[in-house]
């Protein structure tokens, strides 16, 4: 069915596209490079071929015959979906026999489909509609046969339909299952008449291999696979371009929207074609997974009450306000001004983001602002600042098209970053190989059409003792690219580098008893990664949460380097951000010691630009992050926080900890779209808005800012942009802006790798990854090239250091945590969405032999206990992960994964080691009742004292 | 002749084995699949589209389209009668509805008691020997409807089955 702002070229542009060729068609000349379909070069110039089976996302097929022209010279009639323009060719799209001849194919599909226009969810945007209307057909002209009808309507899958008596077995969706997405889910069943498009073994969508990512739907030409939020008579009535509030890979998307103009309502979102990111693919969440925008749970009202053990009382949202800044200013008049702090959310805008730290450090006067990009990639912005110079990754996604080796660390992007992981899985398919160095068999290591050419499934834990080995060998074997090195890096840290690696102890032999790899492994890796062509590594929290995370994020620069795998396309240190923003959030100045754009707070230079702008004097010294508030929080010191869309309580490591500090606090205020877990301890509650209600940026994993544009009105009256400036007002200092748009001209005035952003030339290239400034008015894709960002890159000695979280026999089994397709983070959104269906709850998978020796089976009831805490959920008997390791997720509150991780964390940052904790595992019967003593042992939980900062 | 599902495992893992690292192995294990069991179980598809790294769909797909792969155990015995151009000109259809009412089953089915599959086939090279049929792997070439009686009877007769 037709999106309602796209213009379909009917074949993809060439993948390598040649020298122009001039052709000239209905007696128009039109240049196209080499490789171009007559098809495409047709709609270039404006002229649309007929056609079913074509679209511009997948290669052409041939098979509808709809799309047929003459060209002069030729005899017959040449499909122009795969007859490729050559200079000189005369080509018609327009005749009588043409006419002819797709009026009879057109009589042939009309003869076999229900002819119930008005009443189908398609009707206005169904292509065989508009092809029949084109051609001049009406009805059958065939007289009643055999028809594919009555057949059944799948509704298995709760956001979409297929309905098979519509279906024109044009493979569009078997097509886009396989080419687009790479999951293969989708089949024609039969041949001839009986031919019948089916998910798997002829099941239902839902019970299938099907993914839901929509793909299928998006491609279908008539409503046989269509949402089933299409409703006849509720009309889409225009287009918002807005970019996908989930992950890091920031799919930029198209909101189709009907309603009232008062009461504007999402009625389906497509994935942009044009856009940067996703070309034209989205996921299960992006695509689907909006609705919690208008679930019932939002809390729309302000709330305020004395204290957390109170109930809540709905206020204005004047009152509300007044009743923050009040506390804010009474707190710092009594334990001092650094007693209070904000968090911002990389879940939120730039702008957003942009405007809490000024709040922070402009109107509270404290540097004591953090991000939850602290617990996630904080050892990513470290570890690549110190190597190559700047926070970020090297490369645009595109880049993957060009890799000969991808080794995949501690990520897991089928499963966290779908749609790019579309894209890396193409690459695979088309011949490029694969590391994966994890303690589990993700879904790359082995699925259809992909497998992982090695498979190091190290203990969690052991990342850099891995990393050391494959340096020994890269340098011990002679693999290093000395010529690029000696141009590009700082040579007395690449010799002590250099000669640390080669030393015995970190050789894959003497490592493998740490990191239970095979030397071999290990061995054949190294090679692979250093000699097979462009290398790229991409990483996630598999690296960096752990307590030595910026080390390990060093140690894969320093191959990078070392191999010369930097500074071009198909290279590269790809760190895979888990939050939309959470790239935008650090990039904002989030972090308590630097000001946007990675510049420390005690830099008078820089200090002096924002204390100017901002007209207050600011701090030097660096202030607080979330886990010295904590500390600070139980010794009584710090006493006040704005929290803006971070549910900490859920997500942060040690949750007893965590609850024991907000307990502590005097006056807690949390800025939400829900009431979530934080909210328990917090005294003011103000309404956030979701992505769909305002105007701003993200910036993706690729450095990409992208617009989100504003579909609906702010459902409780304000964006959290605007409540930022009510706070900032009440609390004496005025912020006047009118729209994010200038928010973000004073982040480009202020910030060297933004000087050259605006939303004018946002709106112009659609995208823009930083640096853009004068140097790179357009952006910049790739960075490094030539030279590092900081000069002369540095390597980095990054000796292994066992994290403390050690085995022993009462916790004799490793957690490491993960996410899972359907749900996102800690499942606030996705939990209010039927996205539910695939995982309603959190699972630990354990392998069989550990699993034997408890006397588990699949699906029991299992209590997980570490030295921090315990918590109950059910068993999955799984191959997947080693013998010793155990495996969960944290979506859902109920399960609280995170009371029993630790509170160890990253030497250099703090990112907490979420990904190893020593735990033990038992078969229980009770879970209620395990479940409720759990509960009453937290609820009773001590203050801790603060011994561990 | 029924065989246990953990034999069936068993062989379904020995065939995959021995054909997985050929190059373009579905047809063959496929081939070698049915030959072992007589039809393809579609609780195999899982284990083969593991086995080969396709999807399910992919093997559901290419079983479906041959009509020579069965999803359901075949009769005790098997006749495929040709109907292809040569055969026809020599009286394959009238000896396709002698077999259809002799045995009351159409093409593509199993007599109730489960004796007999009835299947088409076109063309098994026997053109000169037109009408020709497969009985059990069998060829038979020249058959007449008392022919075919006879042939049917015997099969019927003799002990076990065929194949």
């Amino acid at each position: 069915m037709f999106a309602i702002d796209y213009h379909d070229h009917g074949t993809p542009a060439p993948a390598a596209a040649g020298a122009p060729v001039t052709l000239e068609i209905d007696g128009q000349a039109i240049s196209v490079p080499a490789g171009t379909s007559l098809m495409r070069a047709a709609a270039l110039a404006g002229i649309a071929v007929p056609k079913l089976c074509a679209t511009d996302t997948l290669n052409a097929f041939g098979s509808c015959r709809l799309c047929l022209v003459e060209i002069e010279g030729r005899k017959g009639y040449p499909a122009s979906c795969t007859t490729l323009a050559e200079a000189g060719m005369k080509v018609h799209t327009q005749s009588q026999n043409l006419s002819r001849l797709r009026r009879g194919v057109i009589e042939l599909y009309v003869s076999d489909h229900p002819l119930e226009c008005a009443t189908c969810a398609a009707d206005g945007h169904c292509e065989l509609q508009s092809m029949a209307a084109q051609v001049g057909v009406t009805e059958s002209a065939y007289a009643p046969g055999a028809v594919h009808r009555p057949l059944e309507v799948d509704r298995s899958n709760p956001y979409f339909q297929f309905d098979p008596q519509l279906c024109i077995v044009c493979s569009r969706c078997v097509r886009a299952c396989d080419d687009i997405q790479g999951t293969f889910a989708l089949t024609v069943q039969g041949r001839g008449f009986d031919s019948k498009i089916v998910a798997s073994q002829a099941q239902p969508f839902l019970q299938s291999e099907c993914v839901s990512c929509g793909a299928c739907v998006e491609s279908c030409p008539t409503a046989a696979l269509s949402e089933k939020s299409l409703t006849v008579g509720r009309p889409r009535t225009h287009a918002v371009t807005t970019t996908c509030a989930y992950c890091g890979v920031g799919c930029s998307l198209t909101a189709e929207v009907g309603g009232t103009s008062d009461a504007p309502q999402v009625v389906r979102m497509v994935p942009n074609r044009t856009g940067h990111a996703n070309h034209g693919h989205a996921c299960v969440k992006g695509r689907f997974a909006y609705g919690y925008a208008v679930h019932p749970d939002r809390q729309l009202k302000p709330l305020i009450r004395a204290h957390i053990t109170d109930p809540w009382q709905e206020v204005s949202w004047e009152a509300a306000i007044a009743h923050a800044a009040r506390e804010i200013r009474r707190i710092q008049a009594r334990y001092g001004r650094d007693a209070v702090g904000g968090i911002t959310s990389s879940r939120c805008t730039n702008e957003e983001t942009f405007l809490v730290q000024k709040l922070v450090r402009a109107a509270f006067g404290t540097n004591n602002v953090d991000t939850c990009a602290r617990v996630c990639h904080s050892p990513t912005g470290y570890g690549l600042k110190s190597t190559l110079g700047e926070s970020a990754g090297t490369q645009a996604f595109t880049s993957v098209t060009e890799a000969d080796v991808i080794l995949v660390i501690g990520a897991n992007p089928t499963d966290g970053h779908p749609v790019f992981a579309s894209q890396m899985k193409r690459r695979l398919r088309q011949g490029a190989k694969l590391i994966v160095i994890d303690p589990r068999a993700i879904g790359l290591v082995r699925s259809p059409h992909i497998e992982a050419d090695l498979h190091l499934q190290l203990r969690p834990g052991t990342n850099v003792a891995v990393l050391n080995a494959l340096a020994h060998v890269i340098v011990t074997e002679g693999l290093t690219r000395e010529p690029y090195v000696a141009e590009r890096c700082e040579q007395p840290s690449y010799q002590r580098w250099k000669a640390f690696v080669s030393e015995a102890r970190n050789a894959p032999e003497a490592l493998a008893e740490v990191t239970g790899v095979a030397p071999e492994l290990v061995r054949r890796a190294a090679r692979l990664y250093a000699t097979g062509g462009n290398g790229a590594i991409y990483y996630g929290l598999g690296v960096t949460e752990h307590s030595q995370g910026s080390t390990a994020v060093m140690a894969l620069a320093n191959l990078a380097m070392a191999t010369g795998n930097l500074g071009r396309e198909g290279v590269g240190v790809n760190p895979l951000r888990g939050q939309n923003n959470v790239q935008g959030s650090c990039d904002m100045g989030s972090f308590p010691h630097e000001f946007s754009g990675y510049r420390h707070v005690s830099d008078p230079q820089v200090r002096g630009l924002f204390e100017q702008a901002w007209g207050v004097s600011l701090d030097p010294e660096p202030g607080l992050r979330i886990p010295n508030m904590f500390e600070a929080a139980l010794d009584g010191t710090f006493r006040g926080m704005y929290v803006q869309g971070e549910d900490f309580v859920q997500s942060d490591p040690d949750t007893h900890h965590v609850t024991s500090a907000m307990a502590a606090m005097e006056c807690v205020i949390v800025q939400d779209l829900f009431l979530n877990e934080t909210a328990k301890f917090a005294h003011v509650f103000l309404p956030g808005s979701s992505f769909l209600e305002k105007d701003g940026t993200f910036t993706n994993a690729e450095r990409r800012i992208s617009r989100i544009r504003r579909v609906m009105p702010p459902r409780a009256g304000y964006a959290d942009w605007e409540v930022t400036m009510l706070l900032a007002r009440a609390l004496g200092y005025p912020m006047d802006y009118h729209h994010p748009s200038e928010i973000m001209d004073e982040i480009a005035r202020l910030t060297p790798t933004f000087t050259a952003v605006s939303y004018e030339k946002l709106d112009r290239l659609g995208s823009i990854q930083w640096p853009c400034n004068e140097a790179a008015p357009e952006g910049t894709p790739t960075m490094h090239v030539g030279q590092f960002v900081r000069g002369k890159g540095r390597f980095f000695t990054t000796e292994y250091v066992p994290t403390s979280e050690r085995v022993n026999g009462r916790f004799p089994l490793i957690l490491t945590t993960g996410r899972i397709l359907s749900q996102y983070n800690v499942g606030a959104q996705t939990r209010r969405t039927d996205n539910v269906v695939w995982h309603a709850e959190d699972v630990l998978e354990i392998h069989p032999h550990d699993a034997e020796a408890r006397g588990i089976a699949d699906g029991d009831w299992v209590g997980l206990t570490s030295r921090t805490g315990e918590t109950v959920l059910r068993a999955q008997v799984s191959e997947r992960i080693a013998p010793g390791v155990v495996y969960t997720t944290f979506h859902f509150p109920q399960t609280q994964a995170n009371v029993v991780t630790t509170e160890n964390s990253d030497w250099a940052t703090n990112c907490p080691e979420y990904k190893v904790t020593a735990v033990q595992v038992v078969r229980i019967t009770q879970a209620e009742a395990w479940r409720t003593r759990a509960a009453q042992e937290r609820s009773a939980a001590r203050p801790r004292d603060a011994a561990h900062a | 002749m029924q065989t246990s599902a953990l034999d069936q495992e068993h062989d379904v893992r020995r065939i995959l084995a021995q054909y997985k690292d050929r190059p373009g192995p579905l047809l063959e294990v496929l081939h070698a699949v049915q030959g072992a069991f007589g039809f393809i179980p579609p609780q195999a598809i899982g284990p083969i589209a593991e086995g080969l790294n396709l999807s399910r769909a992919e093997v559901h797909g290419v079983i479906t389209f041959y009509h020579y792969f069965r999803s359901t155990p075949p009769g005790r015995h098997v006749l495929k009668l040709c109907r292809a151009e040569s055969c026809q000109a020599m009286g394959a259809d009238a000896l396709a509805a002698h077999a259809e009412a002799r045995l009351g089953v159409s093409f593509h089915e199993s007599t109730p008691e489960g004796h007999f599959s009835l299947e088409p086939v076109y063309c098994l090279g026997l053109c000169a020997c037109s009408p020709a049929l497969l009985l059990d792997g069998e060829p038979h070439g020249r058959v007449t409807p008392q022919r075919l009686d006879a042939l049917l009877e015997e099969a019927e007769a003799g002990a076990g089955g065929g194949r």
